[in-house]
């Protein structure tokens, strides 16, 4: 039995080395002396100069946020409209609806990608910010829409019927009754829209126009060249999600712990 | 409450504007010419002809497929027995192992397949073999988090009955395990083969350039080539190719479920 544990955890150690070794890295290699990628030669922050004095790569790194940050507003609006007016709908366009939504995300992101390229240039609008933006609205609301529908199907409907017959409007009963119940719904939501649109790689290269890169593309385009400011870039990234994953998995952890502590006095 | 149904008919519009005219534009012009107007479409299959004509193009579509179907089946095989591992750790270390494979895939998948092309650079290997490292390197956590899913959910009262009624460690794997984790699996190889059929960075930027698949052909055409008739008509080749297998691959767990 020993034995067997023994080689189970070693299999997971492996597992997770694979899956840590290209972080550790480039995390390692963005502090390195010489342009190599292999030799590390000494440490400095070379690349982290470079990386702030390139242009390209500063703006990348903008209209990732930027772009990231519009694209969840707006999808996590227009989603949670959507999926309130969804579910209240006939079948039949329930179904029709949600059939356009899994064609959305099945799709290959490439099909997705060409299609809206197809669309963009027959309608002679010019590739750049807004078809990005755009398209990162397009593909980020039917997510937005799956992570709220199961919210509102346990959603009490008398609650609702119970504030208009009070007197609110329907537009208050929305505002005040509906959504709150369904808001864990909308944040889940509103976080994949965000980690999607601020991963895109395949759809932005495909929509985006000259002079307008995200950091997906902009690491694309670089690749042809050995830039090690990527990896100086890449390791900004790395730690950024690291601290704000932790704040959201030990936040939640605190507030527990205060909350039993106080029950306890 | 029936005034609230008015509210999904903007995003009615949206849908059909956005998804729906996209998805047909492809086909309008998979089934046409280059330099036609809108106005005299003249439909034609002559972009299909020449892509089943043409030794290369099907070789090409051979190895997506076939580079999809290796991948998911080295990511079940390495990706079970993690998930299995996992599953029968205590439940604290459950949920930080979940964690700890989650984490890095918040990280850009172009970030960390640019960090590979560093790692790979001077090691010598194949192509191929650095093509198919990055491949499992990316779709890897998805295989092991779905099959965990699915084994975790299982009641382990169903282990202890079989065996009380004389299974030993095997058998007990065997008929009760294995079978239990298949929907686990199937979500797997539908979240692993769909993107890996059409991938394109992954072969360019490990690959070098000379590894070529269908995702980098319709690249090829649509953003170097600009025959965006021809790029069309790959594309719905491919989509129609992913759908048969994914109908396949469903009907088979179907079949099983059936016990067909």
């Amino acid at each position: 039995m020993k034995k067997k544990q023994y080689f189970s955890k070693s299999y997971l150690l492996l597992i997770m080395a694979f899956f840590y070794l290209p972080i550790v890295y480039v995390v390692f290699f963005s502090f390195n002396d010489s342009k190599s990628l292999t030799n590390f030669t000494g440490f400095s922050f070379r690349w982290y100069e470079q990386m702030f004095a390139n242009r390209t790569m500063m703006e990348s790194i903008y209209y990732s946020v930027v772009i990231a940050v519009l694209a969840t507003i707006i999808s996590t609006i227009v989603g949670t409209v959507a999926a309130i007016g969804l579910s209240r709908s006939k079948r039949l366009i329930k179904e029709t609806v949600s059939q356009v939504n899994n064609l959305s995300m099945l799709n290959p992101e490439i099909v997705t990608a060409i299609g809206l390229m197809l669309f963009f240039t027959s309608l002679n609008i010019p590739f750049g910010f807004w078809t990005l933006l755009l398209a990162h609205i397009i593909f980020c609301i039917p997510y937005v829409m799956l992570s709220i529908t199961p919210k509102l199907r346990q959603l009490d409907e008398n609650l609702a019927e119970a504030a208009l017959d009070l007197g609110c409007t329907p537009f208050q009963a929305l505002i005040k009754v509906i959504i709150p119940q369904i808001m864990p719904g909308i944040v889940s939501g509103a976080l994949i829209a965000f980690t999607m649109s601020f991963d895109d790689f395949v759809i932005s290269y495909f929509v985006t126009g000259p002079g307008i890169n995200n950091i997906s593309t902009y690491v694309y385009s670089s690749v042809k060249r050995i830039n090690p400011s990527v990896n100086a870039l890449s390791t900004i990234i790395v730690v950024a999600i690291t601290l704000v994953l932790i704040i959201v998995n030990v936040v939640p952890l605190i507030r527990e712990r205060k909350k039993k502590n106080e029950t306890n006095y | 409450m029936k005034s609230f149904r008015r509210l999904i008919y903007p995003y009615m519009v949206w849908a059909g504007i956005f998804i729906v005219i996209p998805m047909l534009m492809i086909v309008i012009y998979a089934f046409t010419k280059e330099g036609n107007d809108t106005m005299t479409l003249q439909f034609t299959i002559e972009n299909f002809v020449r892509f089943f004509e043409d030794q290369i193009f099907i070789q090409v579509l051979i190895r997506s497929l076939i580079l999809a179907i290796i991948t998911t089946i080295i990511c079940i095989l390495i990706g079970y027995p993690a998930a299995y591992f996992i599953a029968r750790l205590k439940p604290n270390s459950q949920s930080i192992m979940v964690l700890l494979i989650t984490l890095p895939m918040w990280i850009n998948m172009l970030v960390r397949t640019y960090a590979w092309r560093g790692i790979l650079l001077e090691t010598g290997l194949p192509e191929e073999i650095k093509v198919y490292i990055g491949m499992v390197y990316n779709f890897l956590p998805f295989m092991i988090l779905q099959i965990y899913t699915s084994l975790s959910k299982m009641d382990p009262s169903l282990l202890v009955a079989a065996q009380d009624l004389g299974c030993n460690s095997r058998q007990v794997f065997t008929k009760v395990i294995l079978p239990l984790s298949v929907p686990g699996i199937i979500s797997g190889i539908t979240l692993v083969f769909l993107p890996a059929v059409s991938s394109f960075f992954i072969p360019k930027l490990l690959g070098g350039g000379s590894y070529v698949l269908i995702g980098n052909l319709i690249e090829n055409y649509f953003v170097t080539t600009g025959d965006w008739n021809f790029g069309s008509a790959i594309s719905l080749i491919m989509t129609v190719v992913i759908l048969l297998s994914m109908y396949f691959t469903k009907k088979f767990d179907y079949d099983k479920e059936n016990g067909k």
